[in-house]
């Protein structure tokens, strides 16, 4: 008896088996084993900051392409784009590595409260209600939204000041942050040489009086900084200025010049000249604080002697401007 | 007595300034006008700095095909034109008025006397409701002459006059009904004869009796012209539940309400239709309610647009001491504003005063899955599922549970005995799957 079920089982796999091999021979999809192999050297987080659904998605389009332009894995940067290119034989494309930059500097003491929220915890949901908790309705709102959009843990609220910090080392510009923000305050810009960047950190679009009232770090729309700018990178468009960094040089005039102190450089070395009287607990305003605490070595410099000279000097005109 | 069939909840009704007559209100020393008080595009200037204007005379015409023009409420010069926070919470493009005397446009007949003959044609009727700057008073400020005007094809076969007012507190459309029904109801013939119907229905709910007993000893010299009383239930004054509930049709996900025949309007917009059509006289002051448990007199003001709301809670016995939050609007519907400048506009039905303690919010819990919000849901929709589709952003499973059809009433929020954000989550998802509907349709 038992040989009998032996022999029908394994006649009956056998047939199975038969059957299993004809039809994977059969109907066998080709995939090219390239793309396998692109898949393997991509970082697999599967975040989209491509514009591809997932590293498969990414992979396969990377192997029907006839070019590498334009296809950039952010997670990976030029070393894993370089790998791209070695496995299927094409030139990659000189990437410019990027980083989120959170663009609002309305910290808790410079930007009064004039209301308080009450609702659920989200920037969608409160820029679907109102302006924010502030004066000023185009600043971070301070929910947190980019900080649950970003698979990396790179982006965090800091309890001081209330804004978010982008973490340089974890941040891998997929752009998560940027989608995720209602006020489209963060976004991706140059890393630059050695991580240092200058930036206007406002995008307050009301006229200068009323931003300066509503927060004392805001662009005011002066144009100073573009006046300044030796390279023509600063435009002030709607009473806030932005820098091109395309074409920014990293001399850092703007940065002196901004009566506000708007604009901020991040991880220059301190300057040459040192503050004459360095009264830092006397400053106007608190000193622009750095997006990322894991260097505090390399850090913002301190305020040049320029901006603190500049700023009580420029602070009485401008009341008497919003009065 | 007939309700609409799907959901609805029984809240509170707490109507404190029932029965007060309706006070005018003088005209601030300035007035603050938004020039988008109207859904669709925003109204364009045609004043500028030091212009003197009179009561009445345009500020701004038509933005857009779906725009109202907007005329000033006082006399006076244009101080300047400059954003300013009104009850969306942004800053805004408003006209900012400094009040000098009270002179009226010249064209305004400003006679209490009745005037009940109208010879004029649809087309006539449409256009001076048009220019007047009409838009729907009940809240969603939809122009009114684009409502008038059907889709080709679509053909209205009777007028129901929304004077539900089912948000708790308010009673702007009460009191106006008691003291002007008579205009209303020759405002409800002029919207007869605008869109070619001969058959109206006034609905308002059986917590007004006076108003129902009063409009309907009214209406018997109006032929075609019917009173209803409705069961009290909210949301009954969302247009689709009130089509529902006066002729029992119901009407399609995505279509309008034309598509059962039906023309909706508010009852203070056939005021302001009788206004503009038989007195010349633009939209240019409206009732407004203000009321809270804390209010020392809660009362029914007529206000000049542009008055900020200061004045009128001042009017009404001053900001009680336990204020928590300002709502403009209903408490079902209306919004917590952030400030008391903020200016009265063509949608603001009501100011309502909460005290501290009612005004908290309750922290939020998980959902035990009870079905209170799918059963008070008047669109038939599932509030629960449709917040985790937001949270989850899964839009074409939001878009397939029809979010869309959300009207935003706020019943599922008000039931859920875990206080889950239920509306606050919708109403993201809802303007995400909006937005991709639109970008699809291009």
């Amino acid at each position: 008896m038992i040989i009998i079920a032996i022999i029908t089982l394994g006649i009956i796999g056998a047939a199975g088996a038969a059957l299993l091999y004809v039809t994977s021979k059969k109907f066998e999809v080709v995939e090219d084993p390239r793309i396998a192999q692109v898949q393997s050297v991509l970082p697999g987080a599967n975040c989209g900051g491509c514009g591809y659904p997932g590293c498969s998605g990414f992979a396969s389009a990377c192997v029907k392409a006839t070019s590498l332009d334009g296809m950039l894995c952010p997670v990976g940067g030029a070393p894993v784009m370089a790998k791209v290119a070695s496995i299927l034989g094409m030139e990659a494309e000189a990437a410019e590595p990027k980083i989120a930059v959170v663009r609002c500097n309305g910290t808790c003491q410079a930007r009064p409260r004039t209301n308080v929220y009450d609702g659920t915890k989200s920037c969608a949901i409160a820029s679907t209600l109102y302006g924010g908790e502030t004066g000023c309705s185009f600043g971070c709102l301070g929910y947190g939204d980019c900080v649950k959009a970003c698979s990396f843990d790179a982006i965090h609220i800091n309890p001081q000041t209330g804004l978010p910090e982008v973490d340089e080392d974890r941040c891998t510009s997929c752009g998560a942050c940027v989608k995720a923000c209602p006020k489209n305050i963060i976004e991706l810009r140059k890393k630059g040489p050695k991580s240092r960047r200058i930036f206007v950190s406002c995008v307050n679009k009301d006229k200068g009086a009323v931003a300066r009232k509503a927060c004392s770090n805001a662009c005011i729309g002066c144009g100073k900084c573009a006046k300044e700018c030796p390279f023509g990178a600063i435009t002030v468009e709607n009473n806030v200025a932005y820098i091109d960094f395309t074409k920014c040089r990293m001399c850092r005039k703007c940065v002196a010049v901004c009566p506000t102190g708007a604009i901020h450089e991040l991880n220059f070395p301190p300057r040459k000249e040192a503050p004459a009287a360095p009264k830092p607990a006397a400053a106007p305003k608190p000193t622009p604080v750095a997006p990322e605490t894991s260097k505090p070595a390399t850090a913002v410099t301190p305020k040049p002697e320029a901006t603190t000279q500049a700023a009580p000097a420029a602070e009485p005109e401008n009341k008497k401007a919003n009065e | 007595m007939r309700t609409f069939r799907i959901g609805g909840i029984h809240p509170p009704e707490n109507k404190l300034s029932a029965g007060k007559k309706i006070t005018a209100l003088a005209a601030p020393k300035q007035v603050i006008i938004p020039l988008s008080q109207h859904i669709g595009a925003p109204a364009q200037a045609v004043v500028k700095k030091g212009d003197m204007v009179k009561v009445g005379t345009l500020l701004a015409k038509v933005g857009g095909f779906v725009s109202a023009n907007i005329h000033s409420s006082v006399s006076g010069k244009v101080n300047k034109i400059d954003n300013a926070i009104d009850a969306s919470g942004y800053r805004r493009p408003a006209v900012f008025i400094d009040v000098e005397g009270d002179e009226w446009e010249e064209t305004i007949d400003r006679s209490e006397t009745l005037v009940k003959e109208c010879n004029l044609s649809a087309k006539e009727i449409i256009d001076k409701i048009a220019a007047a700057g009409v838009v729907g008073m009940g809240g969603a400020t939809f122009p009114t002459q684009v409502k008038l005007m059907p889709p080709p094809g679509s053909k209205a076969e009777i007028v129901i006059v929304n004077a539900v007012e089912c948000e708790p507190y308010l009673t702007a459309d009460h009191s106006l009904m008691l003291a002007k029904g008579e205009q209303i109801l020759v405002g409800v013939t002029i919207l007869m004869k605008a869109v070619g119907v001969n058959r109206a229905v006034i609905g308002i709910e059986n917590n007004k009796p006076d108003a129902i007993a009063h409009m309907q000893k009214l209406a018997a010299q109006y032929p075609g012209v019917e009173i209803m009383p409705l069961k009290v239930k909210y949301p009954q004054g969302g247009e689709k539940q009130l089509i529902d509930a006066v002729i029992g049709k119901q009407v399609k996900s995505g279509a309008l309400p034309i598509s059962a025949g039906a023309i909706v309007q508010n009852v203070g917009t056939v005021y302001a239709v009788y206004e503009a059509v038989q007195k010349n006289k633009p939209l240019f002051e409206r009732v407004v309610t203000v009321t809270g448990k804390a209010v020392k007199e809660p009362s029914n003001f007529l206000v000049r647009m542009g008055t900020p709301i200061s004045v009128l809670i001042e009017a009404a016995g001053g900001m009680p001491e336990n204020t928590g939050k300002i709502i403009g609007g209903g408490p079902m519907m209306g919004k917590a504003l952030i400030s008391a400048e903020v200016p009265v506009c063509k949608g603001s039905s009501g100011i309502l005063l909460m005290t501290k303690e009612e005004s908290v919010r309750k922290p939020m819990h998980d959902c035990i899955r009870c079905a209170k919000c799918v059963s008070a849901c008047p669109m038939g929709l599932n509030p629960a599922f449709l917040m985790k589709a937001t949270v989850y952003q899964n839009w074409e499973m939001a878009e397939k549970e029809n979010i869309q059809d959300c009207i935003e009433c706020g019943s599922c929020s008000y039931t859920c005995p875990a206080y889950r954000p239920l509306l606050d989550n919708i109403r993201v998802g809802k303007a995400k799957v909006m937005g991709i509907i639109r970008a699809r349709k291009k």
